[in-house]
């Protein structure tokens, strides 16, 4: 267990959020949280898995809602640790940490924010390794946990326990409808995990990772270097395309913001034409017409200039862009976890071939 | 005759011009005074002197960088009460909260938090809390605060929070300015929010201002509107802009911008402005500057404002040229820091003794000005150092600024486009047009008036709810002072929006039409 620098929830910010692939929402209201709470002397700690007890409980935590909400109504650490509280209750026992449901995006901040409140430690790791729109798009579900309990909190004091579901993608309707209830946004406690479930079936050192991409960033910037050659050394990543982009069609179906952003080539890649499909986070990319990459390895794409993550939601018509792809955690490469995240979870029918195989 | 006045009031010089229809009829380029009005009544003057048609102008515009640099400088800035309604979400995050602590040590007289505020979808969060606001118009007023912003969650859907409150304040304080963050922004809380804080900050000196500037106008004689631009190169008129300082911000560069588009008649090109102490380098598309992708951070305040994608060089006709080491070998350092409007007494051609880029450019022969003799004993050396110093500059901000890797046309504008080499590398052809130094002033003269309008949208088709955001946006322009008629629709963006229900739609409109003849 080691205390975390308020330096080190920077480079998080900006790690995760490249992290998100696309989604997961900005880390920017999460991050000014954490600097409220630094400047009034919180210092969380961070731990290694391998420093839980096996019948240690765990909470997994998420923001969950829409983040243009979310630009709104803001993010506290109030309800986020109301969420772990009222799931302590409800299990009439005590966590003994938090961790993150996924380091991509915002959701990678909101432990810290609950263990500042609850004076908790945080579990470096989380159960996606990057970004997911759905709740069985976890390492958990792939693994078969069990789903259940959740807890839901709004600001207003409103809280929903969903005590059973039948399987994640219930467990996915339930919650999502309490959550557009009480103005589709909410903190989450979800399905209490143990020292034994987590050791075994998260994803771990994501948080150090994240964290390790964000400061290659900063650095890279201080030093003048290119941000982006900087994110591929750190985490082995790979250039899949650079380009301007020339077009984007988005339309929403079933809660999802699906669309297609058309990239055209400059430098190394004129006369090429990449379109990059997605569903909240990046899902598939294809050179020329031609598959090139695609979910669950990490779909990124950068500011070429700054090495800024983009999401989803702010990509516009003009961008210089660079399209990376970060090799995705193993468990999301079995057949279990392409069941669960591949192309197909996604409605393309491709049989998923790693940029990195 | 159609006629129309442009002014820019740079950090250097204060630039007039008057076009007759399309043609540039008159130009003057006069230093800018520290109290900013003296400099645009000389402006008018000399331009008159020019130009006696000028009198019949039938509209004014003008460009100032005055509330950026406020900003920017911390001075002349309002203490500010923060009203914040949507309590119990965002208690966390207070007004102020991203703020640089010395600006907002300045500005910050008064945080007050309320109850209320809206859902996506038009609910109210939670009832507001006017009893709480009527407490807090008390103490406003017995604080002596002049100028309060008010935002409220996801007022851009629903204003009558931001309105109530609005309606407390004038029957508790009836002389506090009232800034409402959903007249300036869209969604987003804490940067619409900044942007009505930075706003209120400022609106003691742009009411100031701007009736300075329409008595420097009727001083002159002239009976024409008078119109201030906005950073996305439009004007409104100067009664309703001097309640919205902030929508001026970076209208500079995008006045120079829109100016160089219309004098090369080329709307796909760099541009290249360089002023007496900074060179901006942008991006035309479609004759309008290409905006820059991220959150636009004003004197380190995160706001959206959309502005041009802009990379600014510390260089000038004012910027310092310093030297050390020996006259076989001289170590030079160009700028970043700069005489300013200064230079024509501290410039060494001028009589002053301070080396400056402009001596370096006499003494080379790229200019005449001032007196050359001063410069004759320049080293050659120096010289030549010093340009091929500031070729390498600019070199490397067109090619940080260019969109692709082929060679592109660079169009120079500026008092000091002078300093622009002939050939540069990655550039097909460096266009030099006439009246090249007051692009800006061109730039404000030929602006248009626009409307925008950023809303959600439930159950509607696309159709219909980008109609309905377009008559909302027409509405906009024309209380700004457009002539219906001429309203065209410049950009439109449809964003379906993710995990809310039902059909939520968020369109984006903005419009611009002509200037009416009789606002």
């Amino acid at each position: 267990m080691r205390p975390v620098a308020a330096d080190e929830i920077e480079s998080l910010a900006i790690g995760a959020w490249i992290l998100g692939t696309g989604g997961g929402g900005s880390p920017y209201l999460a991050l000014l949280n954490m600097r409220q709470l630094y400047r009034k002397g919180v210092v969380c700690r961070l731990m290694d898995a391998a420093e839980l007890a096996d019948d240690d409980l765990v909470a997994v935590v998420s923001n969950m809602g829409a983040p243009l909400v979310g630009q709104e109504r803001l993010t506290d650490p109030k309800t986020m640790a109301l969420a772990v509280t009222m799931m302590e209750e409800y299990l009439g026992r005590k966590f003994h940490a938090v961790m993150s449901l996924e380091i991509g995006g915002g959701n990678s901040i909101q432990p810290f924010m609950a263990a500042a409140m609850l004076d908790l430690p945080v579990v470096d790791g989380d159960c996606m390794g990057r970004a997911f729109p759905e709740a069985q798009m976890t390492s958990f579900a792939i693994h078969d946990l069990r789903m259940y309990p959740l807890t839901l909190a709004d600001v207003r004091d409103n809280a929903v326990v969903v005590a059973r579901a039948a399987s994640w993608k219930w467990m996915e309707r339930i919650s999502r409808k309490a959550c557009v209830e009480v103005g589709s946004i909410a903190s989450t406690c979800k399905a209490p995990r143990t020292g034994k479930e987590i050791k075994e079936c998260a994803i771990l050192g994501s948080t150090t990772k994240a964290i390790g991409i964000g400061r290659a960033v900063q650095a890279a910037r201080r030093a003048h270097r290119d941000p982006i050659d900087a994110v591929l050394e750190v985490a082995a990543g790979v250039k899949i395309f650079s380009g301007k982009i020339q077009d984007i069609a988005r339309r929403t179906t079933e809660g999802f913001l699906r669309g297609t952003a058309t990239i055209e080539g400059l430098d190394d890649f004129r006369g090429h034409t990449f379109s990059l499909a997605f569903q909240n986070e990046f899902a598939v990319g294809w050179l020329d017409g031609l598959p090139r990459v695609m979910t669950p390895d990490l779909i990124c794409v950068l500011d070429t200039v700054s090495g800024d993550a983009i999401g989803t939601e702010t990509l516009r018509y003009g961008q210089r862009v660079t399209v990376i792809a970060l090799p995705a955690p193993p468990i999301l490469l079995t057949p279990k976890g392409i069941e669960h995240v591949g192309p197909r979870a996604f409605g393309y029918d491709l049989d998923f071939r790693s940029v990195f195989a | 005759m159609r006629r129309r006045i442009g002014i820019d009031v740079g950090g250097t010089n204060t630039d007039a011009v008057l076009l007759e229809e399309d043609a540039v009829a008159a130009t003057v380029k006069t230093p800018t005074t520290a109290d900013v009005t003296t400099g645009i009544t000389r402006a008018l003057a000399a331009l008159l002197e020019q130009a006696p048609g000028a009198r019949e102008a039938h509209a004014v515009m003008i460009g100032t960088t005055h509330f950026t640099n406020a900003v920017v400088q911390r001075r002349d800035l309002g203490r500010v009460a923060a009203v914040r309604i949507g309590l119990p979400s965002g208690a966390s995050l207070p007004p102020f909260v991203d703020w640089p602590e010395d600006l907002a040590d300045l500005v910050r007289a008064e945080v007050v938090m309320l109850e209320g505020g809206h859902e996506f979808d038009g609910r109210p969060l939670v009832p507001f809390d006017t009893r709480g606001m009527r407490a807090a118009a008390r103490r406003i007023r017995d604080a002596g605060i002049r100028s309060v912003a008010i935002a409220a969650v996801f007022s851009p859907l629903n204003a009558s929070g931001e309105e109530e409150a609005a309606a407390i304040l004038q029957e508790e304080c009836p002389d506090v300015a009232v800034t409402l963050s959903h007249r300036l922004g869209r969604i987003g809380l804490l940067e619409r929010e900044n942007a009505a804080l930075l706003n209120a900050c400022l609106i003691e000196l742009a009411r100031t201002t701007t009736r300075a500037f329409t008595q420097a106008l009727r001083a002159s004689g002239i009976a024409a509107p008078l119109y201030l631009t906005q950073n996305d190169g439009t004007v409104m008129l100067a009664e309703v802009a001097e309640a919205y300082p902030v929508y001026s911000f970076a209208s500079g560069p995008t006045n120079s911008m829109r100016g160089a588009a219309f004098l090369s008649k080329r709307d796909e090109a760099l541009v290249i402005d360089v002023g007496g102490t900074t060179t901006d380098i942008g991006s035309l598309r479609h004759g309008f500057p290409r905006e820059a992708n991220n959150v636009v951070e004003i004197g380190g305040v995160r706001t959206l404002f959309r502005m041009p994608d802009l990379l600014s060089l510390g260089l000038g006709g004012g910027t310092i040229v310093s030297r050390a080491g020996v006259r076989s070998a001289p170590a030079l350092t160009i700028g970043p820091a700069s005489v300013g409007y200064r230079l024509t007494e501290l410039g060494l051609v001028f009589g002053g003794d301070v080396l400056t880029v402009t001596d370096v450019a006499v003494a080379a022969g790229l200019i005449d000005l001032g007196d050359r003799a001063r410069v004759a004993s320049l080293p050659a050396a120096l010289v030549k150092e010093a340009l091929a110093r500031i070729r390498a500059m600019i070199e490397e901000g067109v090619d940080r600024m260019k969109t692709d890797a082929g060679e592109t046309p660079l169009i120079a504008v500026g008092g000091g486009s002078f300093l622009v080499p002939p050939r540069l590398a990655g550039v097909s052809e460096v266009l030099n047009v006439p009246h090249q130094a007051v692009a800006n002033a061109v730039g404000a003269a030929i602006a248009q008036v626009s409307g925008e309008v950023d809303q959600i949208f439930q159950d509607l088709s696309r159709d219909e709810a980008i109609a309905r955001a377009r008559r909302a946006a027409e509405d906009k322009a024309v209380a700004a002072g457009a002539d219906r008629a001429t309203i065209n629709v410049v950009e439109v963006e449809d964003l379906p929006l993710a995990y809310l229900p039902g059909n939520s739609l968020r369109t984006r409109v903005r419009v611009v039409g002509e200037i009416a003849r009789q606002p």
